[in-house]
């Protein structure tokens, strides 16, 4: 698997020389002098140009999907995995404004995206056409950067700068809005071997000055904490945050979006923060006196109520986004860069130090934090509990397995008991929350690894938004495995109600179909779990015959409807103030005094 | 921490567009803007926008960075940094009796304003200065009956430093040296 560098010049092929051809011709040829070898899309007629210039050009894998909504997910799912920009096509009008959720996706989670739309003639722009809509104006917020192109001669540079933007400094998606006559005209323009453009300069390296000083208040700590966020991932910087980590043993807490960039299962690790996160890190944050935060932009699910979100710590902010740096939290060294160079700075830096800092006193108190407040819950005899259905997928799974989810309980659930050990193992819809994320994105990095594994943990609501895509997974015979957790209600909603709402819940409850038929009846294998001890054998059954069937297989099993996610933090709230069990009453001054 | 009135000065393409994408971001991140102004700067591929928002230190510091963000702005400045020339330009049409007209025109002139348009029933002034200056104009006019009033939105361009460059600084041409766009923070 080849992995494009995230930040600087991206390497690419050689540039055709320029001939005549049509604005479609160009999109085709800029897509293939990009790298891209997949496209997920529906046709329509604005964009049939396009698909008529892929049809006769034939290089390029074109995947049908259900709904474009879908096909965006899945564009995630193969850029996650990959690090290379999923591509997605659709019409103009419904097809586009469909992908308005995917495009939103990515960038809250700063995935790489091209999404090409069809739009109606420029001529009738404006006019309120048959499948016209603005989609420049839509999207222009939920981009990186969009285009509305007016003539078939910028399409080059267009593509060019597109795939440039979707994949260096902070990744995100971009948009080209093609009318269609643009695409029908000729143009001579040739696909740009390089791309320079006057308003977008990535940084890379951090400022040497910023790095000494964040390596002067790191070495005057006595409590530091990484928290390490999706960024590190994107920088392809996992090694070196080990190789920090662990030349100093510095504990390292990693974000939702940033599972799977340090190994879950080393005694460094404390496993996630914030809402949901370990007690245990919460714990760490709260008594930090140095926080080290990498590629992350400390989101309220992070934080919690922010007066109380590491109040003794100093900041050290490592962001290729300057604007992520004192958005929500103050930092007292900055640093703007791409995390691979800076890290790679800071463990340099530190190797110098005449003595290295004893920092034993402070991980043994994290060590009986992790004991005292551990993931637990309660079995039962008759009824599967919903904990155990993530452990069996765990279980069934080795380390480079895939394992994308839905959006609520079941997420939360994966994010806690799956064991992340390797870096783009993990796609979930972070930012965004997008229900009906986890299917799609999985079908789509399985396209990307055929050879690995790829489970969907989802939640029977999650599923239903997006289950469509089923149709795609049988057509092109993609053995995903898709997993539901149900509990036969909007789980989390369900939660907040039975907490916070006297139990009153308001229409969270689901009625849902027999998904074990509903996959037979797209052609898929299905089959519905109900005791707790036919579990691990059916997890394995699906994970073996979608392999053997070259078919995805959906697993519906039943689980208690009642159990509850925690850790827990009450929003508005403070991390610390968090509910470690159902039965739990926090004595939060205790935990705020618990250092000295 | 000052919830004070800060002047951005923009560099930004001059493309369609550009103004809804500055303008929604402003939107969406809950940015208050006091008044915004576009015109061409002295290469036509280039527009510079002057922006004056409200809000402290942090909305600044966010302003600033989030503009940079954009692809299409090459260049963002806060004008607190930079001794700087700032200009607003207002047509105010006052209600002029004949008797009057000559007493609204002294107070014209004291505010070195123009005396535009003259009608039977009224006069129209053209003022330009800063903003203070045109505030206190029209507080000057407003006892005689200010019967329309069309204002510009403030314009700002930098001085000459010693030493320095006498002016920002453009791409020189499409594929030649450029701006970093993005805030620097760690300088």
């Amino acid at each position: 698997m080849t992995s494009l560098p995230t930040t600087g010049s991206p390497t690419r092929r050689a540039a055709p020389r320029a001939h005549r051809r049509t604005g479609a011709g160009a999109v085709i040829e800029g897509l293939k002098a990009e790298g891209a070898e997949l496209v997920f899309g529906m046709t329509g007629g604005a964009i049939m140009p396009v698909y008529d210039e892929l049809f006769q050009d034939g290089s390029l894998r074109h995947i049908i999907v259900g709904h474009e909504q879908g096909g965006a997910h899945m564009a995630e799912g193969y850029a996650r995995v990959t690090g290379k920009p999923g591509v997605v096509l659709t019409t103009s009008g419904p097809g586009a404004t469909n992908l308005v959720t995917g495009l939103a996706d990515a960038s809250m989670d700063s995935t790489p995206l091209i999404g090409l739309t069809g739009q109606v003639p420029t001529s009738m722009i404006g006019n309120d056409a048959f499948q016209e809509s603005d989609v420049r104006g839509i999207t222009m917020p939920v981009t990186k950067h969009n285009y509305l192109l007016k003539r078939a001669d910028e399409v080059p540079r267009a593509m060019a700068e597109a795939f440039h933007l979707a994949q260096t400094g902070r990744p995100g998606p971009v948009l080209i809005d093609l009318p269609k006559d643009v695409t029908k005209a000729d143009t001579d323009a040739p696909h740009p071997e390089h791309v320079e453009m006057a308003g977008y300069k990535p940084p890379y390296e951090g400022h040497p000055k910023q790095i000494r000083q964040a390596l002067d208040v790191l070495k005057a700590a006595e409590r530091p904490v990484i928290l390490a966020g999706g960024g590190v991932l994107h920088a392809e910087a996992a090694d070196e945050l080990r190789e920090f980590a662990e030349d100093l043993r510095i504990p390292v807490i990693s974000t939702l979006m940033g599972l799977g960039n340090f190994p879950m299962d080393s005694d460094l690790s404390l496993g996630m923060p914030g809402m949901h996160g370990m007690g245990a890190a919460i714990m760490a944050i709260y008594h930090s006196d140095v926080l080290v935060c990498v590629g992350t932009r400390l989101d309220d699910r992070i934080t919690g109520k922010l007066d109380e979100f590491a109040p003794r710590a100093r900041l050290i902010h490592i962001d290729i986004d300057a604007s992520e740096i004192g958005k929500n939290v103050p930092a007292v060294v900055p640093i703007v860069g791409h995390a691979k160079p800076v890290l790679r700075e800071m463990t340099c830096g530190a190797r110098a130090w005449e003595s290295k800092p004893d920092w034993t006193p402070w991980r043994r108190q994290l060590g009986a934090w992790k004991h005292e407040y551990p993931l637990e819950y309660d079995e039962k005899s008759n009824t599967i509990m919903p904990q155990q259905v993530v452990e069996a997928v765990n279980d069934a799974l080795d380390d480079d397995a895939i394992v994308s989810s839905g959006v609520g309980q079941h997420q939360m659930w994966a994010a806690q008991y799956y064991t992340f050990r390797k870096p783009r193992t993990w796609l979930t819809s972070g930012g965004l929350g997008t229900m009906g994320y986890g299917f799609p994105a999985a079908v789509g990095a399985k396209f990307a690894k055929p050879d690995v594994p790829v489970v969907c943990i989802d939640g029977d609501g999650s599923f239903l938004m997006t289950m469509q895509e089923l149709v795609t997974a049988v057509r092109y015979r993609v053995p995903v495995v898709e997993v539901i957790v149900n509990n036969v209600y909007l789980g989390m909603v369900r939660q907040w109600q039975q907490l916070f709402f006297d139990r009153r819940y308001a229409e969270s409850a689901m009625q849902p179909p027999k998904f074990e038929k509903i996959a037979q009846s797209f052609g898929a294998l299905g089959r519905r779990v109900e005791r707790p001890e036919d579990l691990a054998s059916s997890v394995q059954w699906a994970v073996r015959e979608a392999e053997a069937q070259q078919l995805p297989v959906v697993l519906d099993v039943i689980v208690d409807v009642e159990e509850c996610v925690y850790p827990m933090v009450p929003a508005g709230q403070a991390n610390v103030d968090f509910l470690a069990g159902p039965e739990s009453i926090p004595d939060g001054q205790a935990r705020r005094r618990a250092v000295a | 921490m000052s919830k004070h009135l800060h002047s951005i000065s923009a560099i930004v393409v001059n493309e369609s567009g550009v103004l809804a994408r500055i303008a929604g971001m402003f939107a969406r991140r809950g940015f208050n803007i006091d008044s915004l102004a576009v015109g061409a700067t002295e290469d036509s591929r280039y527009a510079r926008m002057a922006i004056v928002v409200r809000g402290d230190d942090r909305v600044l510091e966010q302003v600033v960075k989030q503009l940079g963000r954009l692809v299409d702005v090459i260049k963002v400045s806060d004008m607190a940094d930079d001794p700087h020339v700032e200009r607003e330009m207002a047509l105010v049409r006052v209600h002029t009796p004949a008797e009057r007209r000559s007493e609204v025109m002294e107070l014209a002139h004291v505010f070195r304003a123009k005396v535009v348009d003259v009608g039977q029933r009224s006069l129209m002034i053209e003022a330009s200065g800063k903003h203070e200056k045109i505030e206190a104009l029209i507080e000057m006019l407003r006892p005689y009956g200010v019967v329309e009033l069309a204002r510009t939105g403030r314009i700002f361009l930098s001085r000459e430093r010693a030493g320095g460059p006498t002016r920002t600084e453009l791409p020189a041409s499409e594929n030649g040296q450029s701006e970093p766009s993005t805030a620097e923070v760690n300088s």
